[in-house]
């Protein structure tokens, strides 16, 4: 079955704060969706109500995965259904290596008894991270520890590319990232892009989608899509800012939970 | 007299035991002088852990203990903690040493491994002449009982330019609650000397024991030049109180390395201390521990720099569940003189159990101006964002929180370098973390 996935209006708050207040999306298998949106509009609070974060209360709402309700998942269970989230700010973890992590991520999607062997983790990290351009050295440091900024970003990317999600949500993956490792990180999005694979791209910026083609792109204002529309929409948002969006809709303040 | 009543021997009982194992007389004397000292000093007062209010008499009896031809011989739990084919193994089974080996060529360089009783005997002069010199008799109370009462024990003398490749291992178990547990360490490193040696301190009883208390003293003599590491792991049941006490005098140039893993069920006291008299002396101490049910834990790191251009790093780590407490000290002493110095300390705990208690307490005591010294502690839960991170990705959160909690012990447990203390460590870690 090809992948879909459905977020039928989502409300959720943080700390008694409502910040989403309904939010409407689908995505299929093969398509690329970009969101874009000032600061502080909810885009984060959106991709971590998906992903289940504790802090986080959905208020309202169905999210379904290929049939399956989203949202009655734990996390864990969340990752395993095929959802992945290249987080803005990934964790630092001292004293759990990078590679020890993930092969405790792939083994959790395996039967008790049939884990990956070490050599074959090995030989798939390395290959993985050959297309990334990664130092093999990063297999044994801490997960995370000491990562420069775009040394994390890449090495969400890393991750996403072993465990092979149904659902992506990249959450400004593109920050941070020098030109080089910018195009680095797109091709390894872009050799991901498959029929049954749907992409949510978080972005403040039109170059990321220069590199990674949206099939549709998303701005979002008060914890809601305000407005939709296909590639040349980011184009004009890069060129002319979001003033002109905010006049359309008679809006003010475009922020949300601000007081 | 309430202090009477407190201490469990007598000069006459510690003679008449001295006399009838046919000791020297020299040793009787010690023996009763500690019998005497115990009854007027008091037990030590370590930082908010009561150890007075410990059961701390129960000291069991001596139990004379038939020898055993080879390891193959010890009980099957055992054999494996007895190293492969080391340079040298002693096993003290309670009161008494029951197995000897040591490599004709080690013996032929001049190496002594021996239990101390037989050095007291047969190496009279070199043991009176190092015995009490790092942790004096009259110190306190349990310096003072433990000097009248210790049994079995390691002497082991490294002679001049010797290095010793492999390590000298002890096993020292408990079978038996009745029996004295008591085991005493003297090592002397000569001058630019090198030598490992490991221990085990493990008990093997049935269901239910009877409480006991287990004193131990460690004392490290590093001449000039020579470098010693001492690992020991502690795992016990929880009848039994483990009370001991380390210490190494380091001279010049000299190097003490201490790995321990504090894995004991029961009350705990644990301290470590390096007095880096040498100029250019060093001292590195990697404490593991994790403590589980209502047990109590004392546990000092301790570093004191007298000579010139010494330094000492210290770091504990411990993991703390269920109702248990512990009360870990780093304590950096840098005199004046000490100059140009370098004492550094990290001791974290991490809580499992809104009812364990951990305290880290680091202390700086500086007397000298030109030197450096710096502290960390934290006390901290498992962190729900790092749960989070890894949950996220798949992982369910048992196993999350076990990445976690072994990625905390992790950074000291993988600087070992003794791979099968390592190891040891290791399944002892999950043996407690998982129990
Ligand atoms: N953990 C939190 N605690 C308190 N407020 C929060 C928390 N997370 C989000 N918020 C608030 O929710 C609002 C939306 O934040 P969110 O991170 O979703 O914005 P964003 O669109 O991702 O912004 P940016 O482009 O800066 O990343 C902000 O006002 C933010 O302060
Ligand atoms: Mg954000």
């Amino acid at each position: 079955m090809a992948t879909h996935f459905k977020i039928d209006g989502l409300k959720a708050a943080i700390e008694g704060k409502e910040i989403l207040k309904g939010i409407n999306l689908e995505i299929k298998g093969g398509e690329v969706h970009a969101i874009m949106g000032p600061n502080g509009t909810g885009k984060s609070t959106l991709a971590s109500a998906l992903m289940g974060h504790p802090k986080y209360e959905v208020t309202e709402g169905h999210v379904e995965l290929d049939g399956e309700a989203l949202l009655e998942m734990g996390v864990d269970e969340r990752a395993r259904a095929g959802l992945f989230l290249a987080m803005q700010y990934p964790s630092e973890i001292t004293g759990v290596t990078n590679s020890d992590f993930l092969r405790s991520a792939i083994n959790a999607r395996r039967e008790e008894g049939k884990e990956i062997s070490l050599i074959k983790f090995i030989r798939l990290m390395e290959g993985k991270m050959k297309e990334l351009e990664m130092n093999t050295e990063f297999m044994h440091r801490y997960l995370n520890e000491g990562f420069s900024g775009g040394e994390k970003k890449r090495n969400e990317i890393l991750q996403m590319m072993m465990l092979d999600p149904k659902i992506v949500v990249l959450d400004e993956i593109d920050s941070g990232l020098d030109i080089d490792a910018l195009r680095i990180v797109s091709n390894g999005v872009n050799a991901m892009r498959s029929e049954d694979r749907g992409f949510l791209i978080i972005t403040h910026y039109q170059r990321l989608l220069n590199y990674i083609k949206p099939d549709f792109v998303h701005v979002m204002m008060q914890g809601r899509i305000v407005k939709s529309g296909g590639p040349e929409l980011a184009e004009r948002l890069e060129n002319e800012g979001y003033d002109w969006v905010k006049e359309e809709l008679g809006i003010v303040d475009e922020t949300v939970g601000q007081v | 007299m309430s202090t009477q009543l407190t201490t469990p021997v007598n000069r006459q009982s510690v003679s008449a035991l001295s006399q009838s194992k046919g000791e020297p007389a020299w040793l009787e004397g010690v023996r009763t002088k500690g019998a005497e000292l115990a009854e007027t000093l008091e037990w030590p007062t370590p930082e908010k852990v009561r150890i007075s209010r410990w059961n701390l008499t129960a000291v069991g009896s001596h139990k004379a203990q038939a020898a055993i031809a080879s390891v193959d011989e010890l009980p099957e739990a055992l054999r494996g903690l007895a190293g492969q084919s080391p340079a040298g193994l002693v096993v003290q089974r309670n009161s008494a040493r029951v197995l000897h080996q040591l490599t004709p060529e080690l013996a032929a360089k001049g190496v002594i491994f021996t239990d101390l009783e037989t050095a007291a005997r047969e190496h009279g002069d070199l043991v009176q002449q190092y015995l009490f010199q790092a942790i004096p008799q009259d110190e306190n109370k349990l310096t003072a009982l433990q000097s009248a009462i210790w049994s079995g024990g390691i002497f082991l003398y490294v002679p001049k330019n010797v290095e010793v490749e492999l390590p000298l291992q002890a096993l020292f178990y408990s079978d038996d609650a009745e029996a004295t547990f008591a085991p005493r360490v003297l090592l002397v490193a000569d001058s630019h000397s090198s030598v490992t040696y490991v221990d085990n301190v493990v008990s093997t009883y049935g269901e239910s024991a009877q409480p006991i208390t287990k004193q131990s003293i460690v004392e490290v003599i590093v001449k000039p030049g020579a470098h010693v590491r001492y690992a020991t792991v502690h795992n016990m049941h929880d009848n039994l109180i483990d009370l001991t006490i380390r210490r190494a005098v380091v001279e010049n140039d000299g190097r003490i390395e201490w790995i321990i893993g504090d894995l004991h069920d029961g009350h705990t006291l644990s301290d470590t201390q390096s007095l880096l008299k040498g100029n250019g002396s060093t001292s590195d101490a990697k404490v593991i521990s994790i403590g589980s049910k209502t047990q109590q834990m004392s546990l000092t790191t301790g570093a004191v720099h007298f000579g010139r251009n010494t330094e000492s790093d210290m770091v504990t780590r411990a993991v703390m569940k269920d109702g248990a407490t512990a009360i870990i000290n780093g304590i950096t002493k840098i005199e004046k003189g000490a100059t140009k110095s370098n004492g550094q300390q990290t001791e974290k705990v991490l809580m499992l159990s809104p009812k364990a208690r951990g305290d880290a307490n680091p202390i700086l005591l500086i007397d000298e101006d030109d030197v450096k010294a710096g502290h960390a502690a934290s006390v901290g839960q498992v962190n729900p964002e790092q749960i989070y991170y890894l949950m996220s990705r798949g992982i369910a959160k048992k196993d999350a929180e076990r990445l976690i909690i072994y990625g905390f012990l992790a950074p000291v447990v993988t600087e070992i370098p003794i791979e099968p203390v390592r190891e040891q460590l290791q399944r002892l870690l999950e043996r407690k973390l998982e129990g």
